[in-house]
This record gives C-alpha cells, sequence and structure tokens, in this order.
C-alpha cells in the first residue's frame, strides 16, 4: 500500500506490447485446473460454465494489467446455492486453487466454517472469534457454509447480526486479501440476501448448483465405487439404477452425499453376505464386486412396496 | 535518537509493505508471529506487552497488518515489535524481532557515571522517557 508510484514506473519499463492469451491460459495452470473440474465433477453443466466465463474474466483483467491498462480488482466474493450434495464445497476448493493459480489469492487454502465458528455465545465473543477466522481465511477463501443461519430474523439481539457487520467491513476494504464463498440452499440464500442488501451488493458473482440427474447420480456411484476399488456387476447396477429414481422420491435426499451413504452401506452389506455365504478362500473379485442383493436390500426398496400396498 | 534494538533496525524505518514481507517470511518459515509494544525503550527492557495472542495458523501475512493497524490505532506512540517465534525442537525461542512502529519524538538516553571505590566508574544508561510514568512517555 506504501508508494504505489515507484512500483507503477518499474512496471513501466518492462510492458509487453501483446499478450498471447492461449499460452497465457496454459501456462498459468487455469487449463489444468478447469480441465481437472472438467473430467473429474460429473454434470454441473451451468457451474462449469460460470467458472470457465470467470476464469475468462481473471485473466483478461490480468493481461490488462500487465499492458498497463486501466484496471481495477475485480470483487470475486461469490454466492453458490443449490441443494444439499450438489458439490458446493467441492467446486469451493477448486475456485480457491483457480484465484490462487491467477494471482488473485496468495496462499489458496480454504477454510470453511458455519455459523458457530464466527458467533459467539455471550456479549463480546462474537468479534474476536469472527476475526479470528477471518485471519486464519486471509490469503485465501472463506467459505461459508449455510451462511443464511448467520441472520436470525426472529432475535433482534442476535450476535449474528455483529458477525456479519465484521464480516462486510473486512469484504469491503480488504478485498485483495481474500475471498468469501456464502454456500446454502438456493430458497433460504434469497431470503438472506433480501434481509441483508449489504452482502447482495458486495456479492457479485452468484452460481446455482442444480441437482444432479439419475444418469449423473449413478456415474457417481461409479466413480466413487471405482475410486475405493469396487465396482458393480451388471445386476447390482441395474439395481442401483433403481434405487436412485426411487430414493429421489423420499424425504432427505441429498444428491451425491445420499448416494455415498448408500454406498457405504452397501459395502457393509457386501462384507456381511462374503462373511457368512462364503466358505472356501475368496477371489479379489469377489471382495470389490457389489451385487444386487447388496443394493436391494436396501430400505428404501422395501418401503415402497410397503407404500404401493397401502396405496 | 533512533534506538536500535532488534533485526532492520540500522535501516530507515520500513514501509509496511516491507514489513508484510519479512511477516511472511517468518510465516513461511513456520514461525509463530506475535506483536508487542512497550513505551520502556530500554535496550535490557526485555517484557514487552503482548498484543493480542501469538498467531499460530495464519497463513498470509494480511492478518498481522490488520492486527498491526489496530495496534497502532491504540498504542501508535509507543514502540511496536513483530516476534517470529520458532517452536521446533532444538530452537523453542524468538527466531527474529523487529521494531514497526516508534514513537514521533525519541528522546534518547542519559550516561549516569557513579564512581565507586578506588578509581573504578559505574555507568548507567537511563532513557529521558522512563523520567515520565509508563502511559505518559510519548505525546
Amino acid at each position: 500500500m506504501a508508494e504505489p508510484v515507484p512500483m507503477r514506473l518499474q512496471a513501466a519499463d518492462n510492458i509487453p506490447s501483446a499478450i498471447d492469451l492461449r499460452a497465457e491460459y496454459v501456462e498459468s495452470g487455469v487449463k489444468d485446473v478447469l480441465d481437472e473440474l472438467d473430467s473429474s465433477l460429473i454434470g454441473l453443466a451451468p457451474v462449469k460454465q460460470r467458472i470457465k466465463e470467470t476464469a475468462a474474466l481473471l485473466l483478461v483483467e490480468r493481461a490488462r494489467k500487465r499492458l498497463g491498462l486501466a484496471h481495477e480488482t475485480p470483487t470475486l466474493h461469490m454466492s453458490f446455492s443449490g441443494n444439499p450434495g450438489t458439490g458446493k464445497t467441492t467446486v469451493a476448493l477448486r475456485m480457491a486453487d483457480l484465484l490462487h493459480r491467477l494471482g488473485y489469492i496468495r496462499k489458496g487454502h480454504l477454510v470453511s466454517v458455519t455459523r458457530d465458528d464466527l458467533v459467539g455465545q455471550y456479549i463480546g465473543h462474537t468479534a474476536p472469534k469472527t476475526k479470528e477466522i477471518l485471519k486464519k481465511a486471509m490469503g485465501g477463501v472463506l467459505f461459508i457454509d449455510e451462511a443464511y443461519y448467520l441472520y436470525r430474523q426472529e432475535n433482534e439481539r442476535d450476535y449474528g447480526q455483529e458477525a456479519i457487520e465484521i464480516l462486510l467491513q473486512v469484504m469491503e476494504h480488504q478485498r485483495e486479501d481474500f475471498v468469501v464463498i456464502l454456500a446454502g440452499y438456493a430458497d433460504r440464500m434469497d431470503r438472506f440476501f433480501e434481509s441483508n442488501p449489504g452482502f447482495r451488493s458486495r456479492i457479485a458473482h452468484h452460481i446455482d448448483f442444480p441437482d444432479y440427474t439419475d444418469d449423473e447420480l449413478l456415474r457417481i456411484a461409479e466413480v466413487m465405487l471405482a475410486n475405493q476399488n469396487y465396482g458393480f456387476d451388471a445386476k447390482g447396477r441395474a439395481a442401483m439404477e433403481q434405487y436412485i429414481a426411487l430414493r429421489r422420491r423420499r424425504p432427505h435426499f441429498a444428491n451425491a452425499r445420499s448416494i455415498r451413504n448408500a454406498l457405504d452401506r452397501a459395502r457393509l452389506r457386501q462384507a456381511n453376505r462374503l462373511f457368512e455365504t462364503s466358505d472356501g478362500p475368496v477371489d479379489a473379485d469377489a471382495l470389490s464386486t457389489i451385487v444386487a442383493a447388496d443394493i436391494r436390500a436396501s430400505r428404501v426398496f422395501g418401503g415402497t412396496t410397503q407404500e404401493e400396498a397401502a396405496s | 535518537m533512533h534506538i536500535t534494538q532488534g533485526a532492520f533496525s540500522f535501516l530507515p524505518p520500513l514501509t509496511d509493505e516491507q514489513i508484510a514481507r519479512q511477516a511472511q517470511y517468518c510465516i513461511d518459515k513456520g514461525w509463530a508471529m506475535s506483536l508487542e509494544f512497550t513505551d520502556d525503550p530500554h535496550p535490557r527492557n526485555t517484557y514487552w506487552d503482548m498484543w493480542g495472542h501469538p498467531m499460530f495458523d495464519n497463513p498470509d501475512a494480511a492478518a498481522l497488518m490488520m492486527e498491526l493497524k489496530e495496534c497502532r490505532k491504540v498504542y501508535g506512540d509507543r514502540y511496536i515489535r513483530f516476534v517470529a517465534f520458532d517452536s521446533s525442537h532444538g530452537w523453542e525461542s524468538v527466531r527474529l524481532s523487529f521494531i514497526v512502529n516508534r514513537p514521533a519524538a525519541e528522546p534518547g538516553f542519559r550516561l549516569d557515571r557513579q564512581e565507586a571505590a578506588g578509581r573504578a566508574v559505574r555507568y548507567t544508561a537511563r532513557s529521558y522517557a522512563a523520567d515520565r510514568p509508563t502511559g505518559e512517555r510519548y505525546g
């Protein structure tokens, strides 16, 4: 912040006449991050599109800066809204990496917090607590999950308001030091922004996370299993497909998270089945195959038949 | 009189940008930074007051600069220093400390000579600022 003048003069000595955006794109490592995003995250097409656009903006902004054109540090604070299990935290991690590679944040770490980490229990407890977290997040990304819990409409004296005020102040004055990402369910985020216009105006990027389709969830399930060295057999895969369709209609459906939990339970049943039915040695194939019975034992199937019987 | 304690004290005062980069160096080395302040400039005064807690888990110097700004608001008329503590085995002590804030005017030290037995002379450095009670010494 001190003496900006000599710094500008220094830069004037080696202003390039042109910048190859393509080369810049590859060299900065942005391409790697985006490619990885594309290949490792299934679905989420609109999110990926928005991230690509943001990356393009930042690249251009950086090129402008190097050519000595007028530029202003863009506001990078974002809000991610979407149903549970749609990949908000995962994308936030990638975002931190991306911003770090583009040089907009110095360290690129992600500090993930909820209301409990920011808001204190008694008077005078909130400010130091919030500041402590902000200090930890400096140079990186502060990810506030379920941000709307910060604001409790029904209680005027709620300490959340204090945390919000400190947050807004630092978001405004130390814009180049860190990036805030607010996350939560779409409808409640909208209400949160309505009652906190300060946040709305300081957040430039609103990204919506759509629900996964059944097809995408099946692919996610396969990737999750493959990462743990498991796999479906043909019937198991069909059972999973059915499971996803049924699970979606039941309450508390949390997209990829529900799938992960279902797979964890399936592995449990598989282990149990192997233990009880096998006599003699088992091979690697048997140890890593999830069959239809492991999935079909789920409550979801039983529940539907009962419902069907009742209706 | 510009007092010379800690690192960099023979240089002109560091700018905020320079302070931030030195702090970042310490953080990157894994040292815990903290802020201390005092209004007793005597070189043997090793017990400075702490400003807040030591900062163990802040990966970026911006956090320290934020604290420094706050500290200057309250104790801008005193000496403030950054202290970098190395907790690794074998060191377990301060690796680097440097002054980041000074009073506007530093009156310096008076040299007292006490004549002792024989022709011996005992010397005492007494800071002019310390003549007044703490809290009223500068400004």
